[in-house]
């Protein structure tokens, strides 16, 4: 996902606009602060820090969990974007200092920092996107990822089922393990439907450059594509105007190209969050990878409805959907969890 | 030879032409700058407050051209400040151009908030389509490259005629080139120096705004924080490459996009042997490659980077 921004110039740009936002929410939570309201009714002071805008697929997940969280009452929320790795840990000291409980984010670049920071602020509870595993000498620091490859898997499915050409492109961002294991096992799924299956892989780079991902999609297409795997912005805008088909990631772009995009592997990050809130409302928070909780059975993922394309997917591969759905949610059937780089085929 | 068949499809070319486009506009709008005296490292954030510009005047129901119009408009304000500050403040022009890619693009982010503060995705518009030019679309692989783009791309290409030919045919340009060569022979001719200055630095940020719009009204449909991604800082090498003269800066621009549009074929070819990152680094090997090659001859603006006080020798 989205962790090395430090390749473009974010490094330097948020600096005064994030002062400006961490500095107010910080005031507003320390002098609103709810003075009246006592007792474990409380809702729960989460602060979330992503280093890119919430629109981005994976933090806007984040984004949107917490939102249901604090419209249920569960949780204050506030939130800073765009945060550049440079000034990840001192945002996090602010808001750890304004009296957050819980803090949300992402810490794919600032591994070590976001570490540092947790040891000093013992009383507060750091739920962390991370490549790495929790550790027992920072007992406050939970991670989590999206490990979403079960609802990838099974829209390789669909795909091995939908493909003419057995012809697959897939444009991804960076080869890095939030982006590999979903990649692999979506190959897998085509793989299982069509045995022959010629993969196309290119990663462009960058978390945010929809025209270079729209140029590499094409030029996947021109070499005989017929679904592309769209895991970027602008992959799917390509396959819409050659007319072949695209599928999802993490979010549902359907309603954006009807015609285009036939299933998507969903990430629900409420399971992870809700799980979290609850471990520190009753003190049982501890360094535990909450990464289980983004699995098909914990309803950490889905593959979204087929919409438009209800009707157009064979039936059999629907059924096969249906029966592995089934299987993996009671834990007969497992999807390997593949982290290295996929390569063309 | 199936790595050098890509090269004979139009695909590939028209590829070529498109990714060339963006990095056409903001190099002529450099190369402006750098020929009256002033580098301008506001590219980047300049081209990104013209991605924006441009896109948000269409969403909130401009027609694109309108949208192009504001995005210019947007530029060539950046390009006033610029043009003060190193001019008649006479600042340091790295700093200056530094600062204004920050200002301009932590601008264009907090604006971008306060129109959309609860977008999930970023809404798309209906982009520039290509225009289909008949008959010369019709010649095999020349004709889709050049001739079956979107209006934008062909603007671009009219850009480029319109620059060389005031700069090498009109009085103008030459008050032009001479601001950029011996300020002081400016001056002595009753032109002032500073006004010329900051004009060429107002239209050369206008074009590189342009540039910008083009990646979110022709070559995307929406608008994204960081979607510029360089492309400011290779038009600066790009002006380089072709030693300040707009025709050869051409061709290094659809040199480069070249590249670019191959280094992506190929990488499918190659089978995951070779790591993708050394495709994705090829266009800027090649080009620094190139520019070794190329700027050796080149001769630079005399007065480039030179602040001009009136009256001081």
């Amino acid at each position: 996902m989205s962790a090395f921004h430090f390749h473009s110039k974010s490094l330097l740009v948020s600096r005064r606009r994030l002062l400006q936002v961490a500095g107010t929410g910080a005031a507003v939570a320390a002098t609103v602060g709810f003075p009246g309201r006592l007792l474990a009714a409380d809702p729960l002071k989460v602060a979330a820090i992503y280093t890119v805008p919430v629109e981005q697929q994976w933090v806007a997940r984040i984004h949107k969990a917490a939102n249901i969280a604090k419209d249920r009452g569960d949780i204050e929320y506030v939130f800073s974007e765009n945060t550049s790795n440079s000034d990840y840990e001192r945002v996090m000291r602010e808001y750890c200092e304004a009296g957050h409980k819980l803090i949300l984010g992402e810490v794919f670049a600032v591994e070590d920092a976001a570490r540092t920071v947790a040891q000093d602020y013992p009383d507060t509870a750091f739920l962390m996107g991370s490549s790495f595993k929790p550790d027992d000498a920072v007992p406050n620091f939970a991670v989590f990822d999206n490990y979403i490859q079960d609802a990838s898997y099974l829209s390789g499915l669909i795909a091995g089922a939908m493909t003419e050409t057995s012809n697959i492109g897939m444009v991804g961002g960076y080869p890095i393990p939030e982006v590999n294991r979903l990649m692999n096992a979506f190959m897998a799924g085509v793989r299982e439907e069509a045995p022959d299956a010629k993969f196309q892989v290119a990663f462009i780079g960058s978390w945010f450059d929809p025209p270079k991902a729209k140029e590499t999609a094409f030029a996947q297409i021109d070499a005989g594509a017929d679904i592309m795997y769209a895991e970027r912005f602008g992959v799917s805008d390509a396959a819409q105007e050659r007319g072949v088909l695209a599928i999802g990631n993490v979010i549902d772009t359907q309603a954006d190209y009807p015609e285009t995009v036939v299933a998507s592997a969903l990430w629900h990050f409420e399971p992870t969050l809700d799980t979290a809130i609850a471990a520190v409302n009753d003190g049982s928070f501890k360094a535990d990878d909450y990464g289980v909780y983004s699995f098909m059975k914990h309803g950490g993922c889905s593959l979204a409805p087929l919409g438009t394309f209800e009707g157009k997917v064979p039936e059999a591969v629907m059924a096969k959907v249906a029966e592995r759905t089934a299987a993996i949610k009671d834990g007969t059937f497992t999807v390997e969890i593949d982290d290295s780089e996929p390569k063309p085929s | 030879m199936e790595a050098f068949d890509i090269l004979l499809t139009a695909s590939f070319w028209v590829a070529a032409i498109r990714i060339a486009s963006p990095l056409i506009f903001a190099t002529m709008g450099e190369l402006i700058c750098e020929r009256v005296g002033v580098l301008n490292l506001g590219i980047e954030g300049i081209m990104m407050a013209g991605a924006f510009a441009g896109w948000v005047t269409v969403y909130a129901g401009g027609d694109l051209w309108t949208g192009v119009f504001v995005a210019a408009l947007a530029g060539s304000a950046f390009g006033l400040l610029h043009g003060v500050l190193t001019g008649p403040f006479g600042l340091s022009q790295h700093v200056v151009g530094i600062g204004i890619t920050l200002l301009a693009t932590s601008l264009t982010y907090f604006t971008y908030r306060v129109v959309l503060p609860e977008v999930s995705s970023p809404p798309k518009i209906v982009p520039f389509q290509p225009l289909e030019i008949p008959l010369l679309s019709d010649i095999p692989v020349v004709g889709p490259a050049l001739f079956n783009q979107t209006p934008l791309t062909y603007l671009a290409f009219v850009v480029v005629g319109l620059v060389a030919w005031v700069l090498y045919r009109t009085p103008l340009g030459l008050a032009l080139r001479a601001a950029g060569e011996n300020p002081a022979a400016v001056e002595a001719q009753g032109i002032g120096v500073a006004a010329i200055r900051i004009g060429a630095v107002m239209a050369g940020s206008a074009l590189m705004a342009v540039g910008g719009a083009f990646l979110t009204m022709s070559a995307f449909n929406s608008f994204f924080f960081e979607m510029v991604n360089g492309r400011g800082w290779i038009c600066i090498a790009l002006v380089v490459f072709g030693s300040w003269r707009p025709g050869k800066a051409l061709l290094g621009a659809i040199l480069f996009a070249a590249f670019d549009a191959y280094q992506v074929r190929l990488q499918q070819l190659a089978g995951g042997v070779v790591p993708y990152q050394v495709f994705l680094m090829m266009p800027y090997v090649l080009s620094i490659l190139a520019l070794v090659l190329v700027a050796r001859r080149a001769s630079y603006p005399k007065a480039l980077m030179i602040p001009y006080q009136r009256g001081e020798r």
